[in-house]
C-alpha cells in the first residue's frame, strides 16, 4: 500500500525529525507540556549535561533532546516545544503533534503543573487519544502545597487511566519514580489502557462510520479515531503531514549524515 | 474497494472534503467543548483547594482589570494617573534644572568674553550646542525620571500583560496578532525596541503589520515633545487649578488616537497590501507580583532614563550646532534657516503649521527628541533673544511667532503620526530585509500625518 515499513522507524526519527540515535537501542521518550510548569527543569534533571539542541527540520523551533541511563537502559528524551493543545493552532503544536504522532516514540511524559491541572489536563486527554504509551508527570507539586491546593493522584490515575507521577523536579523529588514509570512502559511491562473522551452523539456517529475506512487505510501505523476527529474538524495541517512523513520517500543515508555533521 | 489502487492521501482529502466547512466548524468547537469538560469533572474530581486568600484575590482582580466594561476605563485611567503625576511632577525639578543650567551659561559667555572668544565661536558652542542641551536636559530628565519609573511599575506589578489582554481582541478585529499588542506596548518605550519585539511574531504577513503601525505610539523621544505642548497650550487654556488634570488627560487622548489609528491602519493593510487570516495565540497571565522598588528605580533610571537622555544630547549637541549655523548663516539678507522654511512654507501652511515646525521635524530625523528645540533655536535666532527657562517662556516665544491653539494641535498629532525616527527605520531595514518596505514605513506614516491634519486644519478654517 506504499506505507513506509516499520522498521523504517529510526531512519524517519532521523531524517524528519533531525534526531540521531547514538545507539540504536536506546528507547525514545518525548517530553510534552504547556508552557511554565517546569518541563525544562524536569528535562535537565533527568538528562544532566547530556543534551544537545538543534531546530527542527524546516521550522524555527527549537529542538533539544538528551540522554540518561535507567537500570542499564538507554533513554533519548526529546523535549516538545510548549503547547496548551495539540490541535495545531501554531507551528509548535503541529511539531508537537507530529512528533508524538510519527515520530511515535516508545514513550511521552507529558508534565503538568500542578497548581493550575484543569488547564494543564486539556493537553494531557489530547495527547491520550493519539498514543496509549503516556505518562503524566505531576510537577510542581512543592508550590501546590504552599498554595494549599492538595492533588489525589491515585484518583487521577484511575481516572485517566495512565500511571500518574507527583514530582518537584527543582529538588529531584519523585523523579525516581518517573524513570521507573517510563521505564515499564517502555519496555511494555506496564499496559495503559487511556480513557477516551467522548465526544457528542452526532461526532461519535461520524467516527464509527469513517474508522473502517481509515483502518483499511493505516493498518496500525496511525490510531484511526484520531484521524476520523481530525478530518471531521476539517484540519488541513495533519494531511500535509501525513503526506510528508508517510508517503514523501526518506532521503538517502549520505544526506542524513552531513545534515548531522552541520549540525 | 477502490482505496486499495488510488493514493491514500488523496482519498483523506476526499473524506474531508465531503464534510461542508459549517459542520467542521461545528464538529470543532463541539471536540474542543467535550475536551474541556472533560478535564474540568476530572479536575473537580482530584484537586481540592483550601482557600487561601491571595489565590481569590488574583482572579477577582483579573475578572475586573479584563473585563468588558471595567477594563477599557481602567486602563484608560491608570494612563491617564501616570501622565498626570508626570506633568505634575515634572514642573518644579524642571525650572530648577532650567535655571542650573542657564545660569551656568551666563557664567560661560562672561568666560568666553573674558579670553576674547570670537562671537562666532560662541555662537555656535554656547548659543547653539550648551543651549539645546540645556534644554533637552531640563526638560526630558525630569519627566523621564517620573515616567519610566511608574511604567516600569506597572510592568513589575503584573498589569501591562492585562492590557495585551485586554486589547488582543481588537487586534484580532483588525486581522492582525493579538501579539501586536505586546510589541505595541513596548513602542512605549522606543519603536526601535518594539520593531525588534516583533520578532515574537511567527507569521511573517503580522510580523510586517506590526512593524509598519509601531511608529503610531508615541516613543519617550515624542512623550516630551507632546506633554511640554499639551502642558502649555491645553492646560494652559484652562483655569490654572485644573491645568495639569487637562494636560494629561490629553496626552492620554493622543495615545489612545495612536492607538486607534495603529488598528485602522492594520486592518487597511491586512484588507488590501498584506491580506490574510489572524493566526492564533496563547497569553498566559502572569500572577501579579510585589513590586521590588530599588530594582524598579535601578532599572528605570540607569537602563532606560540615562540610556535615551545620553543618546539624545549625543544627538542634540551636534543638531544644535548645524542648526545654529543654518540660522545665522546669511544668504542675501536671510539666513539659510529662513530660506529652507519659506521654501516649506506653503505646505506647511497647508497643515496648520509654518515653514520652521516642518524643518525641524525635517531636521529631528536622527532622533524625534530634538524637534523641540532645533525649533526654538531657530525661533531665538529669527527674533530678540530671550530665556528660555521655563515651559512658559517656550509657549510665549511660539505665541509670539504666531502659534494658535490649531497650530499646537497639528504639532501634537504631526508628531504622533509622522515618519519613525532613522534609528527605526534602519532597525526595520534590518527586520524585514527589504528596502521596499522600508521607504513604505517611512512614507506611508508621513501621508497620513498630512492628511490628518491638514484635514483638521481645513475643518477649522471652514467653521471659522
Amino acid at each position: 500500500m506504499g506505507l513506509t515499513c516499520q522498521s523504517c522507524g529510526k531512519a524517519l526519527l532521523n531524517d524528519k525529525f533531525n534526531i540521531k540515535l547514538g545507539n540504536h537501542e536506546a528507547f525514545v521518550i518525548a517530553l510534552a507540556g504547556n508552557p511554565n510548569v517546569g518541563k525544562s527543569t524536569v528535562f535537565n534533571a533527568l538528562t544532566g549535561l547530556k543534551q544537545h539542541t538543534g531546530n527542527w527540520p524546516g521550522k524555527t523551533v527549537t529542538n533539544a533532546r538528551g540522554h540518561y541511563t535507567h537500570k542499564d537502559k538507554e533513554f533519548m528524551l526529546v523535549d516538545l516545544p510548549g503547547t496548551y493543545s495539540l490541535l495545531a493552532n501554531s507551528v509548535e503544536e503541529q511539531v508537537a503533534r507530529d512528533f508524538i504522532c510519527f515520530g511515535k516514540p516508545n514513550a511521552t511524559v507529558v508534565v503538568v503543573d500542578a497548581t493550575c491541572l484543569e488547564r494543564n489536563l486539556n493537553l494531557v486527554l489530547q495527547v491520550m487519544e493519539l498514543t496509549d504509551h503516556v505518562v503524566l508527570c505531576v510537577n510542581l507539586m512543592d508550590e501546590a502545597r504552599r498554595k494549599g491546593i492538595s492533588v489525589d493522584l491515585d484518583t487521577l490515575q484511575k481516572s485517566l487511566g495512565i500511571p500518574v507521577v507527583g514530582t518537584t523536579a527543582r529538588s529531584g523529588e519523585g523523579l525516581t519514580n518517573l524513570m521507573d514509570e517510563v521505564h515499564d512502559i517502555s519496555l511494555g511491562l506496564k499496559i495503559t489502557s487511556p480513557k477516551n473522551i467522548n465526544y457528542s452523539k452526532d461526532i461519535e456517529e461520524e467516527i464509527k462510520g469513517l474508522v473502517p475506512k481509515l483502518e483499511n487505510i493505516f493498518g496500525n501505523t496511525l490510531n484511526p479515531r484520531w484521524v476520523a476527529l481530525r478530518l471531521l474538524e476539517g484540519d488541513q495541517t495533519l494531511l500535509d503531514s501525513i503526506h510528508q512523513f508517510l508517503y514523501t520517500e526518506i532521503y538517502s543515508n549520505k544526506d542524513t549524515e552531513v545534515a548531522c555533521f552541520y549540525e | 474497494m477502490s482505496s486499495q489502487t488510488s493514493n491514500p492521501y488523496e482519498i483523506l482529502v476526499d473524506i474531508q472534503n465531503e464534510i461542508s466547512n459549517e459542520n467542521q466548524c461545528k464538529f470543532r468547537d463541539s471536540m474542543v467543548k467535550s475536551i474541556y469538560t472533560q478535564a474540568e469533572a476530572i479536575a473537580e474530581k482530584v484537586v481540592t483547594k483550601s482557600h487561601t486568600k491571595k489565590y481569590d484575590w488574583d482572579h477577582k482582580l483579573d475578572d475586573i482589570l479584563t473585563s468588558k466594561f471595567t477594563g477599557y476605563p481602567i486602563m484608560f485611567f491608570l494612563l491617564g494617573l501616570v501622565f498626570w503625576i508626570t506633568v505634575t511632577g515634572a514642573n518644579v525639578p524642571s525650572s530648577m534644572l532650567a535655571d542650573f543650567l542657564f545660569g551656568i551659561e551666563s557664567k560661560l559667555t562672561t568666560l568666553f568674553m573674558s579670553v576674547n572668544t570670537p562671537q562666532w565661536l560662541h555662537g555656535i558652542l554656547i548659543l547653539g550646542m550648551y543651549r539645546t542641551l540645556g534644554w533637552v536636559i531640563s526638560v526630558m530628565l525630569p519627566p523621564m525620571a517620573i515616567f519610566f519609573p511608574l511604567f516600569t511599575l506597572l510592568e513589575d506589578l503584573g498589569y501591562l500583560p492585562r492590557v495585551a489582554f485586554n486589547l488582543d481582541k481588537l487586534f484580532k478585529k483588525a486581522g492582525a496578532h493579538g501579539k501586536q499588542s505586546l510589541t505595541m506596548s513596548m513602542g512605549f518605550g522606543c519603536n526601535a525596541a518594539g520593531i525588534i519585539a516583533c520578532r515574537i511574531i511567527d507569521s511573517p504577513r503580522e510580523r510586517l503589520i506590526a512593524m509598519l503601525t509601531n511608529n503610531f505610539v508615541p516613543c519617550n523621544g515624542r512623550f516630551p515633545t507632546l506633554i511640554a505642548i499639551s502642558t502649555v497650550f491645553v492646560g494652559g487654556a484652562v483655569a490654572s487649578h485644573y491645568s495639569t488634570i487637562i494636560a494629561s488627560f490629553f496626552v492620554c487622548t493622543l495615545v489612545l488616537l495612536g492607538i486607534f489609528m495603529t488598528l485602522i491602519i492594520s486592518w487597511g493593510l491586512s484588507k488590501t497590501l498584506l491580506k490574510g487570516v489572524p493566526s492564533s495565540f496563547t497569553l498566559e497571565l502572569p500572577p501579579y507580583r510585589k513590586p521590588q522598588f530599588l530594582k524598579i528605580l535601578y532599572h528605570s533610571l540607569i537602563d532606560r532614563t540615562i540610556f535615551v537622555l545620553g543618546r539624545a544630547i549625543v544627538v542634540a549637541a551636534p543638531a544644535g550646532l548645524i542648526t545654529w549655523i543654518l540660522a545665522n548663516v546669511f544668504i542675501e539678507d536671510l539666513s539659510i534657516l529662513s530660506h529652507m522654511a519659506a521654501f516649506l512654507q506653503p505646505l506647511a501652511h497647508l497643515i496648520g503649521m509654518d515653514g520652521f515646525i516642518l524643518m525641524a521635524f525635517i531636521l529631528g530625523l536622527p532622533a524625534n527628541e530634538i524637534v523641540l528645540p532645533i525649533l526654538i533655536m531657530s525661533y531665538m535666532s529669527e527674533g530678540a533673544m530671550l530665556e528660555l527657562d521655563s515651559l512658559q517662556a517656550m509657549g510665549d516665544l511660539f505665541i509670539a511667532n504666531g502659534w494658535t491653539w490649531l497650530t499646537a494641535l497639528n504639532v501634537m498629532i504631526f508628531s504622533l503620526l509622522h515618519f519613525p525616527c532613522a534609528t527605526t527605520l534602519w532597525t526595520i531595514k534590518k527586520e524585514c530585509g527589504s528596502s521596499k518596505w522600508t521607504l513604505f514605513a517611512a512614507i506611508m506614516p508621513t501621508l497620513i500625518a498630512f492628511i490628518t491634519c491638514f484635514f483638521i486644519t481645513q475643518l477649522v478654517h471652514i467653521i471659522r
